[in-house]
């Protein structure tokens, strides 16, 4: 079946949890947020919310920012 | 004087009022001296989707004490009410509060703020029972409907984001500060301590800055400049400065000066 993720789309073999999509993405659940279908999963619905075919699902997470463009990743070293 | 002058926002009480960035740097472990250095107590973070196809990426919250620095997640870089509404939910979610810093772009160029969709987001968000800190332009009317549509607190800009201009109006700035029930941040604009110092002499609560910091030469120094800046803005503001006058008044006797 086929997902939106991050607004690309993405294969998976069949429906799953958002557990298991975070573990099978190596995702540390409790690094980020989830939003499936544009509403907000809370931490603890993520075993029990299923992700079927054509969902839109969004991670995210917090990165570098200040105001405006926001998001400009600092560099590694 | 200092000691008993915290900065309060909605529920929480803070020392420091310098709020800074956590964007641009030239590295983490520049940013994260920067941040010992300035003082602050809060700092800024965008919300943005994760990286799937790289998850080798340092998360930038390894480098950063939460138990020390409070976290403020914005919405920047979102342009409808909606897209800020949802990034603020996600904020909440990925986040340890309900505290928003509430960004409505509404023009690429400038960054200004869409003043009518801020106060959309505004009114929603608050209904949700976040605390939202609304970037938005120097205007005293906007910051009022802000602040009656429950902003905790109003954070009108000194320049555009990331100009270091300094502040374009100072006089729209100590007005919205006259009315102001909530804080009043100046957020967006500062560029050197100076200008950090104007900003509190004219009495606003606390200064927000990224670029200004993060875009100096020597980040780490220039956040000391600042964190000194604002606490000489906030005491001259306080102490309440002498009335300016066109002409020159002595300030030592007349009498007794030799040879007359």
């Amino acid at each position: 079946m086929k997902i939106r993720l991050n607004g690309e789309p993405y294969e998976l073999a069949g429906p799953l949890s958002i557990t298991a999509l975070l573990t099978g993405l190596g995702i540390d659940p409790r690094r980020v947020a989830v939003e499936h279908n544009q509403i907000v999963v809370k931490r603890g619905a993520y075993e029990s919310t299923r992700v079927e075919d054509r969902d839109e699902v969004e991670i995210v997470n917090f990165v570098g920012g200040g105001s405006g463009s926001g998001g400009q990743e600092n560099s590694r070293d | 004087m200092t000691d008993t002058d915290p900065l309060v926002i909605a529920d929480r009480t803070f020392t420091s009022r310098l709020i800074v960035g956590t964007g641009k740097y030239p590295s983490y472990p520049v940013m994260v001296r920067a941040h010992e250095a300035s003082g602050a107590e809060m700092v800024t973070v965008a919300v943005r989707r994760v990286n799937i196809s790289d998850r080798s990426q340092e998360s930038m919250l390894d480098y950063i004490d939460t138990a020390r620095m409070f976290l403020l997640p914005n919405t920047a870089a979102c342009y409808t009410a909606d897209e800020a509404i949802r990034t603020a939910r996600l904020a909440r979610e990925a986040g340890l509060s309900n505290w928003i810093k509430l960004e409505v772009i509404g023009d690429e160029k400038t960054l200004f703020p869409d003043n009518e969709a801020l106060l959309e987001a505004t009114k929603a968000l608050v209904k949700e029972g976040f605390v939202v800190l609304p970037y938005t332009t120097d205007d005293p009317v906007v910051c009022r409907k802000l602040q009656d549509a429950g902003a905790a607190a109003v954070m009108p800009l000194g320049a555009p984001i990331g100009s270091g201009l300094g502040i374009q109006n100072p006089n729209n700035i100590s007005i919205i500060k006259e009315f102001a029930r909530v804080p009043v941040i100046v957020d967006a604009g500062v560029g050197t301590a100076s200008d950090a110092a104007i900003a509190m002499e004219l009495g606003a609560d606390a200064v927000l800055m990224n670029t200004g910091i993060a875009g100096a030469q020597d980040p780490i120094a220039m956040a000391e400049a600042m964190k000194l800046a604002v606490r000489a803005g906030r005491l001259a503001y306080r102490a309440g400065r002498m009335p300016k006058r066109r002409y020159a008044t002595a300030s030592s006797p007349l009498e007794g000066v030799i040879g007359r």
